[in-house]
């Protein structure tokens, strides 16, 4: 087994509901090599969304070590966070979350953003990604011109953009029919196996998670068991 | 859908985003109150010739106000036809303490004076002293509010066309006899005026500057005033008689350019929370369009969805206006007191009042006109797309 | 700034109603605004150029206008011989002896009656004494003749006032054989004559005033301690600048005064305007505040992109407000000095200085607008916002 990219030490996390607090993370361990693909599942109220939120550095747990390419990013404030994430994670979410005003190419362009680059290399990196996901001839196009597949596989280019090593799915084929949900999850599988990238994706869709090389599947808080898909 | 259920949903509605909701009544609040305050202000400007009388004529130098009179026409225009009474005033022009505290200063004769206007109200033993004392002023009930003053304090005025600072003891403070009757004048006695010219400029003795005409029936105005004008034809100093309440407009009408732009900003307030106004609902309505989709996907009528808009609209613009109004009286208050003797008198009129509640309405309906409109033509399945 | 430029502008162009409504409410604030300060600039500019500081004027002590003023010729020649006074190339004085009275003319389109301003001038008043005004159509009047040469503004608006007709007043008919211009200055708002000619008619046997010029600016101090000490006569000397300047300040400051309390109040409206608009920009984009700060923009770039889009928003409001009030430099505007009661017509003007305070005026509220919204957007919780898509 390769280094691990994701080490999870007796992680805890509730959240406040009424005053109570319900437990949704109990003390759980977890390790993802570099280069894995994992599809976390569950029933809802699992954890598995918070999980992924965790490891993604936008929520912060309560307890324990959440160590990431060998950072602990629970120890993280709150401005490093944002710089980490610009560096380290890639995200791609269920309903894509592409900006509505602004067009293929300049929302692919955001996260570069935060990059030192010029404009002239924003746009090399940004041409490559689009072809990447075989979209540059839409990259004139505003979200709403585009089909769900379409603006998924733009939101794919996005989270690439920046190299960075963990990219984190949440129900990324959720809101797509079936041939484009394929489509998207070769996508992914490209970016895992050609790019060597760590994808953690939270999915409730077995056929989805086949995808991936290995499934956690969640529990009231607890990983229930590792099942490899190979 | 019963009235009650109805009103409950507006209610609750207007009530989601408390802090639009808030907001926008803040805004409104605002206009109401500024709109009636300038609008005050505008019927201020124009206090004095509502409060001038069509049963008076002024009769002035023909050349303009600054040009006296001669004492003795007063004798020929007593004896004009139609004529029942004769009075005269010199404009005194002092100042009290500094430039900026205005008030109109008249030299009077008291006994005709005060008979031509019963509308200034003094008391019977005040009149007596005043008329004693030589040097005595009468002044309005708003010249003593203003600047503190009361009977047997003694006010100097520094001359500006007579020389030298007069002192004058106050003997007595009228009323008005209407809320709209200007008290902040000051008078004293012409007699006295005439006699210290008579020794310091001669050549200005025995002149004033308008006579105040008394008309034995009130619709004979513009007869008795040519009358009177044709009687001085092409003496040494023509005249130019009008009633009472021309004379004051053709006052306003030199001012009329400031007027007209209070006039005109007070409309624009109206616009700018117009637009805040439109905004408001124009949003609400977005946010709300796979509700109003399932109303209709219920059964309910575009127009039950069009009042639903304009229910809420109208209930933030009503309760703004009436709010606004409410203000409008204290602050007109504040105001008044602030602007000294500026203006003759300054009132919320019922006028005032009604024009605000009207534009409260007016603003409920415009601002909802788009957006229900939009709301209640939308298709069904468009807007339950919306749901998310 | 990280989060791009065009983000900001599309969202504000996305939603083109509401920042139409909303720049649109703004724009009406600053337009109330800038045409406040564009009225003072221009009562400031015509008043202030009617006057030249070279020159004196002397009225009776406490008169403050020229209207209540009054000089009789004793007391004229006593002034008129005073050694500061300056002589012209021909070795005659300086000095205007004038005199001013009201009269009451007929408005030419609403036939409403207004007070101009009548000065008896001496022919030196016109040449010597006020280089700034020039003859423009006909010619200068005939000393002892029934003539008289009218101001820009008076005869453009005054009826009988224009080149070759005639008023009547003090029993006699003048004849108006020129019009004259100064640079848009007070005088525009008066008619001249020949002073002893108008003092005949209106039967005055003293001045109102005198005005002269001095050998040297620096004697001024002199010489008004001079004759203001001096028994016979009970005059006081300003310079002709400082006079006017006087003249207008009581309409000056209740223009300025009404006008910006105007628009503070106003701006309130528009300020809740632009508050409620950027409240629900960024709650209908609370999916997209979560997007931007998981890719990693931090929360002071969320705070700056909104508060970005409110600047924006007011500088739109600016923009509109000033093109609006720019038109209004089409416009002269007539009305009653109170101090001299005498009709004095203004115009518009638009300063660069005007535009920037009302371009700062619209973007300081828009800042204060878009304050707590921004404010707002910055302070979500990823998940939270996330969520909510």
């Amino acid at each position: 087994m390769k280094s691990p990219a994701i080490e999870i030490r007796q992680l805890v996390k509730s959240y406040q509901r009424g005053g109570e607090s319900v437990p949704v993370l109990r003390h759980l361990d977890l390790d993802i090599a570099a280069g894995d693909f994992v599809a976390l599942m569950g029933p809802s109220g699992s954890g598995k969304s918070t999980l992924l939120n965790l490891i993604a550095g936008i929520d912060k747990p309560d307890s324990g070590k959440l160590l990431v390419s060998g950072v602990d990013i629970a120890q993280l404030s709150e401005h490093a966070l944002a710089h980490w994430r610009a560096q380290n994670v890639g995200f791609i979410f269920q309903f894509y979350n592409l900006m509505p005003v602004l067009t293929a190419f300049e929302n692919v362009e955001l996260p570069l953003l935060l990059t030192p680059l010029s404009a002239s290399e924003r746009r090399e990196h940004v041409l490559t990604a689009l072809q990447m996901v075989g979209l540059q001839d839409r990259m004139r196009h505003y979200p709403g011109e585009l089909s769900g597949g379409q603006q998924q596989r733009v939101a794919i280019a996005r989270a690439i953009i920046t190299d960075p090593r963990i990219v984190v799915a949440d129900e990324p084929t959720g809101d797509l029919d079936r041939s484009a949900a394929d489509d998207i999850l070769h996508l992914l599988t490209r970016l895992n196996k050609e790019l060597g990238k760590t994808i953690v994706m939270v999915t409730h869709d077995p056929h989805a998670a086949s995808f991936a090389s290995h499934i956690q599947q969640l529990e009231k808080g607890l990983l229930v068991h590792a099942i490899p898909t190979h | 859908m019963g009235s009650r259920y109805f009103l409950k949903l507006i209610f609750r509605n207007a009530l989601r985003q408390r802090l639009r909701a808030a907001l926008t009544l803040v805004g409104l609040v605002i206009a109401v109150m500024a709109f009636g305050l300038l609008q005050t202000i505008v019927q201020a400007w124009y206090a004095g010739a509502d409060g001038a009388s069509v049963n008076r004529l002024v009769t002035r130098n023909a050349i303009s106000l600054v040009f006296p009179l001669p004492l003795n026409y007063r004798d020929k225009i007593r004896q004009t036809e139609g004529v029942s009474a004769v009075s005269y005033a010199s404009w005194f022009g002092g100042v009290y303490i500094t430039e900026k505290n205005f008030f109109p200063q008249f030299a009077v004769e008291p006994i005709s004076y005060f008979s031509l206007y019963p509308e200034y109200r003094i008391e019977e033993s005040q009149m007596r002293e005043f008329l004693h004392d030589r040097h005595g002023a009468v002044i309005g009930r708003r010249v003593a509010d203003v600047y503190g003053l009361k009977v047997g304090d003694v006010m100097p005025l520094r001359g500006t066309i007579y020389p030298g600072t007069w002192n004058f003891v106050i003997r007595a403070i009228y009323d008005g006899a209407q809320p709209s009757t200007d008290t902040s004048q000051f008078f004293f006695h012409w007699e006295y005026l005439n006699e210290t010219v008579k020794k310091t400029i001669p050549r200005r003795a025995n002149q004033i500057g308008v006579y105040v005409i008394g008309l034995r029936d009130a619709s004979s105005g513009a007869v008795v005033a040519q009358r009177i004008d044709r009687g001085f034809e092409n003496s040494l100093a023509e005249t130019l008689t009008e009633t009472e309440k021309a004379f004051q407009l053709g006052f306003v009408s030199m001012t009329e350019a400031i007027v007209v732009a209070i006039r005109i900003v007070s409309f624009l307030v109206i616009f700018i929370i117009l637009a805040v106004m439109a905004n408001t609902m124009a949003m609400t309505a977005r946010e709300r369009v796979a509700e109003y989709a399932t109303f209709k996907a219920l059964g309910f009528g575009p127009r039950f969805v069009m009042s639903l808009i304009a229910g809420e609209s109208l209930l933030l613009s009503l309760l703004g206006g009436a709010i606004g109004i409410a203000l409008t009286y204290p602050l007109a208050r504040e105001f008044g007191l602030a602007m000294g003797t500026l203006f003759k008198s300054f009132t919320v009129s019922s006028e005032t009042i009604g024009l605000q509640a009207g534009i409260s309405l007016l603003l409920g309906v415009v601002a909802a006109i788009v957006p229900a409109i939009r709301a209640a033509q939308g298709s069904i399945v468009d807007g339950l797309r919306h749901m998310g | 700034m990280a989060i791009p430029f065009s983000y900001t502008l599309r969202n504000l162009l996305a939603r083109s109603v509401t920042t139409l409504l909303t720049a649109g409410g703004m724009g009406l604030v600053v337009f109330v605004f800038a045409t406040v300060l564009m009225l003072e600039e221009g009562l400031k500019q015509t008043l202030v150029q009617t006057g030249s500081m070279d020159n004196v004027v002397a009225i009776r002590r406490a008169a403050q206008t020229e209207v209540q003023s009054a000089i009789d010729r004793t007391q004229a020649a006593i002034i008129e011989n005073q050694p500061e006074i300056a002589l012209d190339r021909s070795g005659q004085l300086l000095v205007s002896k004038e005199t001013v009275v009201l009269i009451n003319l007929k408005k030419r389109d609403s036939l409403a009656p207004a007070n101009v301003m009548i000065r008896g001038v001496a022919p030196v008043g016109v040449v010597g004494l006020r280089p700034q005004v020039h003859i423009v159509e006909g010619r200068a009047f005939k000393p002892g003749s029934a003539e008289i040469i009218t101001g820009r503004s008076v005869a453009d608006r005054f009826q009988g006032a224009a080149l070759g007709q005639r008023l009547r007043f003090a029993g006699r008919e003048w004849t108006v054989v020129g019009v004259f211009e100064s640079d848009k200055s007070g005088f525009e708002s008066e008619v001249w004559g020949d002073a002893e000619q108008l003092m005949q008619s209106f039967r005055r046997p003293v001045y109102s005033s005198m005005v002269f010029k001095l050998r040297s600016e620096s004697d001024f101090a002199i010489l008004k301690a001079r004759i203001e000490s001096d028994p016979r006569l009970s005059v006081e000397l300003k310079p002709e600048g400082l006079y006017y300047e006087d003249q207008s300040r009581l309409l000056a400051n209740f223009i300025k005064y009404l006008g910006l309390t105007l628009s503070v109040i106003f701006s309130l409206g528009a300020v809740i305007g632009a508050t409620i608009t950027m409240y629900a920009s960024v709650a209908s984009r609370t999916a997209e505040i979560g997007t931007l700060r998981a890719l990693g923009f931090t929360r002071s770039n969320v705070l700056w992109a909104f508060l970005f889009e409110a600047l924006l928003l007011g500088g739109a409001g600016g923009l509109l407000g000033l093109g609006l009030a720019s038109f209004m430099q089409f416009f002269t505007i007539s009305t009653m000095n109170w101090q001299s009661f005498s009709e004095l017509a203004f115009r518009f003007i638009l300063t660069p200085s005007i535009g920037l305070k009302s371009m700062g005026f619209a973007l300081i509220m828009g800042a204060v607008g878009g304050f707590l919204p921004s404010l707002r957007a910055a302070r979500m919780n990823i998940v939270t916002a996330l969520r909510s898509a």
